[in-house]
């Protein structure tokens, strides 16, 4: 049998890590909504990448952590694209007794796979890291010679592999258009520059008694500012004070300074 | 080399053999420097942009406004924590943590020094290395896109989200260019361990040039020219600084992927931008700056790079490289989307390839030809750079002709500097737009929509009819259940 001596602080690490890596699996399984489910999926992940690192395969660990990180970015775009934002599964079972037989089906797969790998490698011998890769090279130097010696071939192919199922993503998901029929972002904003306005449109108002998109802003002479209606909300009047108007009621601006007045009586200071 | 630089010079066994309270010390040391660095780098950056835009800056708390970004911490910190109505509350909250911790963590591997005693304890100056050890930063800052991404995405707001899929796209876009750029320092040092990089760049090979003996320069920002500038660029987009910093977009999209945090959690978000920035500057100096070691001049004196003098020559270098972040910042205005995009996929990924190739079969020819590595560099390398360079600028001018003929004519006068007839349209179409039924059609360029009103048919076991969504709930859906809002049309 087996005599690998298995270290303090590796077991420390995997009986910590383990059920959180398992909490995750389940927690994907689990969850109701795409998004929490890609998370769970991060944290298994990010498990098994310091499983790896533990197991002193730091290039490996490293690069599940990278690359994993990177593809489950993606599905989560695809969850947002596809899903929209705020959309959890439905609990109405549309097949009766589907999620029993899914448990039960599922279980025994498990069984199966695990029953099958335990008893391929009962009588494995252990050689262990430093015989396999030789010596004093360190793991990221035996990976790549592997990798650029005799893998070199099955390298190539998966990359081109991968490449070509790229290239085809994009042929399939791309839309041919006219010329012109959709204006580029250059041209919007060449557009923009031509117009009276370049720049961005004025907010809201911000009022003592509201701060709503629906309160215009004020131009300097109290009338309402077009501009900063918002699209599609009927623009709502917000009670004000009686403004001051006019240079009697409001002094010399020199008078106001330091006070908290906008309209102090001329040599009230 | 002398054999006494060489002793303080760590490698890959010195680390890991540490006194757990070695080991306590450096991390509250790493932990304090960036904290205060990042302290340091609102106020610095506050006052050079000032000074950059001809005004005064904070002057009021502290010496000279030395102290407000310490009074603003604490202002963040007792301002009211807002949990949006919308919002998703388990991920609202992990967000700023999740990009918080993958920033602090990048920075442990980050060598600030040789060898140095601690309390008697000879041990490098520096919480950790790997032989992978520049990954490490990289898988960090991978993660630290979760918190940006998270955070936009949890918020329940739209301008948020915006924010959040622009910088997902964005950092996964000039992550590759990053690591591209990386990938030549590798070639050169020989390992991916950052003390074994420094270590490379400890001394300039001898270059006889026409009979001239001297020592040529040994950092990597000299030798792989190409690689430095990429990796400048590229870590820019990929910190969300300006002119890159399309996330936070203030004009386009309010404060971006933070706009409804508040309070300590947006408190978190502004530590790891900063220290972030941290980071990729520290990251900088030691793959292409020569790490600790001293610069030229100062590295005559022999002890220069030995005992605690190398801290002060790193930090240098990386508040250099902090001052030409904000430079950037104060100087040049933000980019197009579509510019960014096609900036980062279509030059400097392209760039990157070709260098590495460059750099590799220079590599080869070096060894092939029995050629010393700074021969190589200066005879091959630079031209090549050079080239690359040249051929870059001349892209450019291309692309920009037209604004530059347009420039010029501004300049002598015209009133309409662009063609008279302008080949643009009308301006974008009215402002309140009319309310319309579907979504935009497939010849627009929207996506093929299913029918919104799909509703899953209730369980036959289920005895009575169960709503699937529950009438009253404010927004619980992503579509708009019953009313439609009305816009009045004022065309």
């Amino acid at each position: 049998m087996n005599d690998v001596a298995i270290g303090t602080g590796e077991a420390v690490v995997f009986w910590i890590l383990g059920p959180i890596a398992l909490a995750g699996a389940l927690g994907m399984v689990l969850s109701r909504n795409a998004v929490h489910s890609a998370l769970w999926l991060v944290n298994t992940m990010l498990a098994l990448g310091v499983f790896y690192v533990v197991q002193e395969a730091p290039f490996l660990g490293a690069v599940q952590i990278i690359v994993y990180t990177g593809a489950i970015m993606i599905l989560f775009l695809f969850v947002l694209m596809l899903v929209g934002r705020d959309s959890s599964d439905s609990v109405v079972e549309t097949l009766r007794g589907q999620r029993v037989a899914a448990i039960v089906l599922g279980i025994g797969f498990a069984g199966l796979v695990g029953a099958g790998i335990a008893r391929a490698t009962q009588d494995l011998p252990v050689t262990g890291l430093a015989a396999v890769q030789g010596g004093d090279t360190s793991n990221i130097q035996a990976i790549a010679r592997l990798l650029f010696t005799r893998y070199l071939l099955a390298f190539e192919v998966t990359s081109a592999l991968l490449i070509t199922a790229a290239v085809g993503a994009m042929v399939l998901a791309h839309i041919e258009r006219d010329p012109g029929t959709r204006r580029t972002q250059r041209e919007l904003s060449r557009a923009r520059f031509l117009t009276d306005r370049p720049q961005t449109l004025p907010g809201p108002g911000v009022y003592a008694r509201g701060n709503s998109v629906a309160a215009p802003a004020l131009l300097p002479d109290g009338r309402l500012a077009e501009d900063s209606f918002a699209t599609g909300i009927e623009p709502q009047e917000v009670e004000q004070m009686p403004r001051p108007t006019g240079r009697a009621q409001l002094g010399t601006p020199d008078d106001a300074l330091g006070t908290l007045d906008p309209a102090p009586e001329r040599g009230q200071r | 080399m002398t054999p006494f630089v060489a002793a303080d010079q760590p490698t890959l066994e010195d680390f890991g053999h540490d006194v757990w309270w070695i080991v306590l010390i450096k991390i509250v040391g790493v932990f304090a420097v960036l904290v205060l660095m990042t302290l340091f780098a609102i106020v610095f950056e506050r006052k050079v942009v000032a000074r950059m835009q001809q005004r005064i800056g904070p002057n009021r708390v502290g010496p000279r406004g030395s102290l407000q970004s310490l009074a603003d911490g604490l202002k963040l910190a007792f301002k009211e924590d807002i949990m949006p109505a919308l919002a998703d509350k388990p991920v609202y909250f992990l967000a700023p943590c999740l990009a918080a911790v993958p920033a602090f963590l990048a920075f442990s591997v980050i060598p600030l020094g040789p060898i140095v005693s601690i309390f008697g304890q000879r041990t490098p100056l520096q919480l950790t290395d790997a032989p992978i050890g520049v990954l490490v930063v990289l898988a960090c800052s991978a993660m630290g896109v979760y918190g940006i991404v998270l955070g936009g995405w949890a918020s329940g707001s739209t301008y948020p989200l915006l924010g959040s899929l622009r910088s997902a796209a964005q950092m996964v876009s000039y992550e590759i260019a990053m690591g591209l750029s990386i990938v030549a320092v590798f070639l050169y040092a020989g390992s991916m361990s950052t003390s074994e990089i420094v270590a490379a760049q400890a001394d300039g090979n001898r270059v006889s040039f026409f009979g001239l003996e001297f020592t040529g320069p040994s950092w990597f920002a000299i030798l792989l020219p190409v690689s430095f500038v990429i990796y400048v660029i590229a870590v820019v987009g990929e910190t969300n600084r300006a002119p890159f910093d399309l996330p936070e977009a203030e004009s386009e999209l309010v404060g971006g992927f933070h706009t409804e945090y508040s309070s300590l959690k947006f408190a978190l978000f502004f530590l790891a931008e900063y220290i972030n920035m941290v980071t990729v500057s520290a990251l900088a100096a030691t793959l292409f700056l020569g790490g600790w070691r001293a610069p030229w001049p100062i590295s005559i004196w022999d002890g220069a790079n030995s005992g605690w003098w190398p801290l002060l020559w790193f930090f240098l270098k990386v508040v250099a490289a902090l001052f030409v972040f904000i430079w950037l910042r104060g100087t040049l205005p933000r980019l197009r989307y579509d510019q960014f995009m096609r900036f980062g996929w279509k030059v400097l990924v392209p760039t990157a390839l070709v260098w590495i190739l460059a750099v590799a079969t220079m590599r080869t020819v070096a060894r092939e030809a029995d050629l010393s590595t700074g021969e190589v560099a200066l005879f091959v390398g630079v031209p090549v750079a050079l080239l690359v360079l040249a051929g870059l600028l001349v892209a450019s001018r291309a692309t920009n002709r037209a604004t530059r003929v347009a420039a010029t004519r501004a300049a002598a006068g015209s009133i309409h500097p662009t063609e008279a007839e302008p080949e643009v349209l009308p301006p974008v179409g009215p402002r309140r737009r009319p309310a319309r039924a579907g979504g935009p059609s497939r010849a627009e360029g929207g996506f093929p929509v299913p029918p919104m009103d799909l509703r899953v048919p209730p369980s036959p076991r289920l005895g009575r009819r169960e709503p699937v969504a529950p009438d009253g709930a404010v927004v619980s859906t992503g579509r708009r259940s019953g009313a439609v809002v009305e816009e009045d049309v004022d065309v």
